[in-house]
């Protein structure tokens, strides 16, 4: 099994910067801090991330920078202070999954800048989830254009080049569930979700997960999206279900979901295990090699 | 003194067109490309070069806010600048100064105008890549300080026409700020026209053998806005603008187009046109007013 574990963690900062400005702020934190207890148990030697908030034009980006070190100020929460980092990563794997993905028909390209800005998301989930960077972690972007059969063979190559080094991998989405954010300042203590119709589909998708029934949300996430505004079309979903395996095997837990200025902010565990029987229905098309969403009627 | 807006300009800010230009400040080197929007430019400077200003107002769609209006409000920024989207092309050593006053008279104006505002005061602050390559696009110096406007999530969020609404207040609200502090003022929308990217990018990036419109359709809506620019009709492509925004996937999206024509007061004058051109398949043009030759 080269997945150890799945998770679904916010990629907003409040958990890491102002913990205890709303009560629902300090539960996310406190829920980092139980992944950070099980990732610090488990035998894994990667954590390897998507985050929707690195955004790609050009294919995929894979951050391959041994060490990249720097002060960072999110652009909309620079009041909440600023976040040094120093963080391990596994230019190995990087460059092992970079060749997978281009294998499988991706465009793809590691980068390795002195000062590359390290997104918001990443930041939060490293410094709240690896403190100590015990275990080197590697992060992909999100491609801006790209829908499920590209994000799903992205997934898919993140694991080929996971069983070719042989790693056991911790993987983490960082993805709000939906992400419509209040637009005023607003004291955190007043934080709720922006529409109860946000919240309730939030809520099914976490009584999914719960189940682990991780690929049935992932075969829900075009209707979740268009329901609940969920963040990035929910691809982080899509790329954290086929580099697990696509199937519905976990035991799932919800350790948190709160709101963060008005956006759905859940940590989810998912933890592969046996079921002797598993009802998985393939809605979707399963697809293995990207070759374009251009030229469809050519094949 | 009354002071006022002296010439406006849409001033889009592909990093390639930075990278092609090989100033000091850039870190990696280029053989060339993208030579008429360049040119452009060049023609831009030359008329900015005769022009007494002494302030570039810059609304980017690369700092990306959703609470609200922000505006840079610390006197100086000194870092580097690494687009997280093109960092094999982009990687900026800039120093630049901020007209603190100005910004905090515009935040003020745009808060009595009833948007949401925030002056940005943490020191640690990275300037973004839109902001950074159109000023130096027109001002390669960096001999004149700047105010440094978000771009609000409003045509996302609401809808291309709260967007524009918001956008046209915060363009007055610009205006009043520099006719109260008595400045002479550039106004740069730092966005492209058409805005679908090809996803793929040569071995060498400024191979021209590439580079072309990612389809008729975006070359056919910015042929039109930039008729509409030419012949003094910004009223017009205001009207016409959330069609523009949906039909091209258009970068005016960020409300930096609106804004600019907002702070020039929607000018019926023809605008100059000084280059149009594409970059990885987005359309861009290169266009002013002088606001004094009105
Ligand atoms: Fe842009």
């Amino acid at each position: 099994m080269s997945v150890v574990r799945g998770y679904i963690v916010p990629g907003k900062p409040q958990p890491l910067l102002t913990p205890d400005a709303a009560p629902g702020y300090r539960k996310l934190a406190d829920a980092f801090g139980m992944v950070r207890e099980e990732i610090a148990a488990s035998e894994a030697d990667l954590i390897m991330i998507y985050s929707t908030k690195w955004l790609s034009v050009i294919g995929h980006q894979i951050q391959a920078d041994p060490k990249p070190t720097w002060v960072h100020v999110d652009p909309e929460w620079h009041d909440l202070g600023e976040i040094p980092y120093s963080f391990v990563i596994d230019s190995e794997y990087a460059a092992a999954y970079e060749a997978a993905a281009k294998k499988r028909g991706l465009t793809a390209r590691t980068v390795a800048y002195r000062g590359f800005p390290i997104d918001t998301g990443t930041i939060t989930a490293l410094k709240l989830l690896n403190p100590e960077n015990r275990i080197p972690a590697c992060v992909v972007s999100c491609n801006m254009y790209a829908d499920r059969a590209e994000t799903i063979v992205l997934g898919k190559a993140a694991r080929d080049a996971a069983e070719q080094l042989g790693k056991k991998v911790i993987a983490v989405a960082v993805t709000q569930l939906s992400n419509r954010m209040v637009t005023e300042f607003i004291d955190p203590k007043t934080d709720r979700i922006s529409s109860l119709k946000d919240d309730e589909w939030n809520r099914k998708v976490l009584e999914f997960l719960g189940n682990g029934r991780l690929e049935d949300v992932s075969q829900l996430a075009r209707q979740f999206f268009r329901e609940a505004n969920a963040d990035q079309r929910f691809k982080a979903i899509w790329w954290l279900a086929a580099l697990m395996g696509q199937n519905n095997d976990y035991e799932g837990r919800v350790l948190a979901y709160e709101p963060i200025w008005g956006t759905g902010a859940t940590v989810v565990s998912l933890n592969p295990m046996e079921r002797g029987a598993t009802n998985v229905e393939f809605d979707e098309d399963d697809v293995e090699v990207y070759r374009g969403d251009r030229n469809v009627l050519d094949r | 003194m009354s002071g006022r807006i002296v010439m406006g300009a849409l001033a889009p800010h592909p990093p390639h067109l930075v990278y092609a230009d090989n100033p000091k400040q850039n870190e990696p080197r280029a053989e060339g490309g993208w030579d008429v929007l360049r040119w452009g430019y060049e023609a831009l400077r030359a008329k900015l070069k005769k022009k007494d200003y002494d302030v570039i107002i810059v609304h980017s769609p690369h700092w990306r806010t959703v609470v609200g209006h922000h505006f840079l409000g610390v006197p100086h920024f000194k870092s580097l600048s690494v687009d997280p989207i093109f960092p094999n092309l982009f990687r900026y050593h800039y120093d630049l100064k901020v007209d603190v006053p100005l910004a905090e008279a515009m935040c003020a104006e745009a808060a009595a105008q009833g948007l949401v505002t925030k002056m940005m005061r943490n020191e640690k602050f990275r300037v973004d890549y839109g902001t950074i390559t159109a000023c130096h696009m027109v001002n390669p110096d960096w001999d004149k300080p700047i105010v440094g406007v978000s771009a609000n999530a409003a045509y996302d969020y609401f809808g291309n026409d709260v967007g524009d609404r918001q956008m046209i207040a915060l363009g007055q609200a610009a205006r009043r700020a520099v006719e109260k502090l008595g400045r002479r003022a550039l106004v740069i929308s730092s966005c492209s026209l058409s805005h679908r990217h090809f996803t793929t990018e040569p071995g060498v990036p400024e191979d021209m053998s590439y580079e072309r419109i990612y389809n008729h359709n975006q070359y056919l809506w910015d042929m039109h806005v930039v008729k509409l620019l030419k012949t003094g009709k910004a009223r017009e492509l205001l009207d016409e603008m959330p069609d523009f925004i949906d039909q091209s996937v258009s970068e005016a999206r960020a409300g930096s187009l609106t804004f600019l024509l907002s702070a020039l007061g929607f000018p019926t004058q023809p605008a100059e046109v000084h280059a149009y051109g594409t970059v990885i398949g987005t359309g861009n043009a290169v266009v002013s007013w002088d606001m004094e030759a009105a």
